[in-house]
């Protein structure tokens, strides 16, 4: 790989021992690719704290230097970390310091959370805390060549917002966070980020809950390549475009997709493929929907729920705002327990609109920073969840062993008041 | 016994050998697989239940969360991490994920693997020099 002079400064150690770490697992990490250089950055996205369960008790062992130098750059050796060079934010949590206690958290845990959120800021990396940054201010530009790892959150700025991103992982997010440099590969250079496969809608898409089972379907035919969508009737909005880019990346890897006439590398279906002709061409009408749902719905059998929990990906202030208008003056049923999750700058915002109280008043909890998969966090005995998300669907049982309902947020709330699930294939 | 030699391109360097095991699906690293045991738990993946631990893991390539490689870098702490790797499908999560389970790597194979290399087959996997070299298993 072609190194600039200041780059091969950096790998020299000339500005210091963990800088010298970053470069070296860049340079491992862009050969294995394949790339032939780097590019800068200012945008990072990543995760340094150590907040699930194996990285707490390593960081509780070994001091959060040796976290950051052994899980973000790859370093056996614990090098002292300086502050980062780029901006850079943090991906969410394993756990929501606030509501600690209900989800099964010890004390000390939280406070090698709170140990890890002071050592974040020392870094001058940015608490955003949610695997949606784009929905609480961090909104890359079209063209930008950022370094952010979340899967949903790497298909909704390369297909939504026309910025450029590999789906990176927690170490090479580290690296350039210290550097500002990321391989230049994959969705970075023009030619990769033509669509591949065409997916023609013979259905209309409209719920939240559609976008979801369509994402699901697109990532299970189109895998890890550049799904073009044609034929959209509803212009789909953020809570969809989220919803179903998660799915798409869940079931397959897209990183990347265009909706013809709506996202903004794609003007037309022509422009979407470019010099490219699609590789594969599906439909997707009545049976594909219903196969996705089927799919989704696998691990669920008894219809007696005892969690709904909603928020992934994390909520956005109008999503809360619908599940308030289905909840409203209702209460959740007391065998079920209901957690909505959403950005802290979105839950500050909900507490002043007057959304957490409603919730509240209802016997749910709104809750920030993490999520049942990545937090393994579940109310005590459940055994039956329930979702409006076809990626918690498709993660939460393989991660937590329970079986997992998926449906509209109305059969969720209804699921949440009644203690049953009601919802089904409509 | 039939030895085959399959050569491709160095991902992670160094040479290891042992038992494969193959599957023609993707595998998805957070939330596909348990790190602390190196098993498989995607729901509906062929593999759920199999550890890759101390195996020769000759697969597709990543799919999933970008949590792909900090799960494969915690199997390796944990002692449960694939011996080598041997993949068709080059993405920045199985390079990562590969370069921190310093597990010897191989793509770009001049055969596919998938249809060359099956569960149980003798697999020496070098690094440095991109070769891949099957014993079939007896029988």
């Amino acid at each position: 790989m072609k190194l600039s002079a200041h780059e091969q400064a950096m790998l020299d150690g000339r500005e210091g021992r963990a800088k010298q770490k970053a470069m070296d697992l860049l340079v491992r990490y862009g050969e294995a690719l394949g790339a032939e250089r780097l590019v800068d950055t200012n945008n990072v996205c990543g995760t340094v704290g150590a907040s699930t369960p194996f990285l707490r008790e390593y960081g509780a062992r070994h001091g959060m230097d040796a976290v950051f130098s052994e899980f973000s750059l790859d370093s056996a050796e614990v090098v002292e970390i300086p502050r980062v060079s780029v901006y850079s934010s943090h991906l969410q949590q394993g756990l929501d310091p606030e509501h600690a206690a209900l989800q099964g958290i010890p004390p000390e845990v939280v406070k090698v959370y709170r140990q890890g959120e002071a050592y974040t800021a020392k870094l001058g990396v940015q608490p955003l805390n949610t695997c949606a940054p784009y929905t609480v201010g961090n909104v890359p530009r079209k063209g930008e060549h950022c370094a952010w790892m979340e899967s949903s959150a790497v298909i909704y700025i390369n297909s939504v917002l026309g910025a450029r991103t590999n789906a990176e992982g927690r170490e090479s997010a580290g690296a350039a966070m210290l550097t500002g440099k990321i391989p230049y590969w994959g969705y970075h250079l023009d030619a990769n980020r033509l669509g591949t496969h065409l997916v023609e809608l013979e259905v209309d898409v409209e719920s939240t809950a559609d976008w979801g089972l369509l994402g699901y379907y697109v990532g299970e035919m189109a895998q890890d390549r550049v799904p073009v969508l044609a034929g959209v009737r509803h212009v789909p909005d953020l809570a969809r475009l989220k919803h179903f880019g998660a799915a798409a990346a869940s079931s397959g890897g897209v990183e990347m997709y265009h909706l013809a006439g709506i996202t903004p590398e794609a003007a037309t279906l022509e422009a979407a493929f470019g010099r490219n002709r699609p590789l594969e061409r599906f439909r997707f009408g009545r049976a594909e929907r219903k196969r996705a749902y089927d799919q989704v719905n696998s691990t669920a059998r008894d219809s007696q729920v005892d969690f709904i929990m909603l928020g992934c990906p994390h909520y956005t202030l109008e999503q809360i705002g619908e599940t308030c208008r289905l909840l409203e003056g209702k209460r959740v049923h007391e065998n079920t327990s209901l957690w909505i999750f959403t950005p802290r700058a979105t839950k500050q915002l909900a507490d002043q609109k007057g959304y957490t109280k409603i919730i509240t008043d209802a016997g749910g909890y709104l809750m920030s920073d993490t999520c049942s998969a990545l937090g393994r966090v579940l109310p005590k005995g459940t055994k039956v969840a329930a979702v409006d998300s076809a990626k918690q669907a498709h993660y939460l049982p393989a991660i937590m062993g329970v079986q997992c309902w998926f449906g509209s947020t109305a059969d969720c709330i209804d699921a949440a008041v009644t203690g049953r699930w009601s919802g089904g294939f409509k | 016994m039939t030895t085959i030699v399959l050569r491709g391109r160095k991902v992670v360097g160094g040479v290891a050998e042992g038992e494969a095991l193959v599957t023609k699906e993707r595998i998805s690293g957070w939330g596909g697989i348990d790190p602390r045991t190196g098993t498989v738990i995607e729901t509906r993946h062929e593999l759920k239940g199999k550890s890759f631990s101390g195996k020769v893991l000759v697969f597709p390539g990543a799919k999933g969360s970008s949590g792909w490689s900090s799960q494969f870098h915690v199997a390796r702490l944990a002692g449960a991490a694939p011996l080598a790797m041997v993949f068709n499908e080059m993405t920045t999560k199985i390079a990562l994920g590969a370069v921190v389970t310093h597990a010897p790597s191989v793509t770009d194979l001049d055969q596919d693997p998938l249809e060359v290399i099956a569960t149980g087959d003798w697999v020496r996997v070098d690094g440095d020099n991109g070769v891949v070299e099957v014993t079939k298993k007896a029988g």
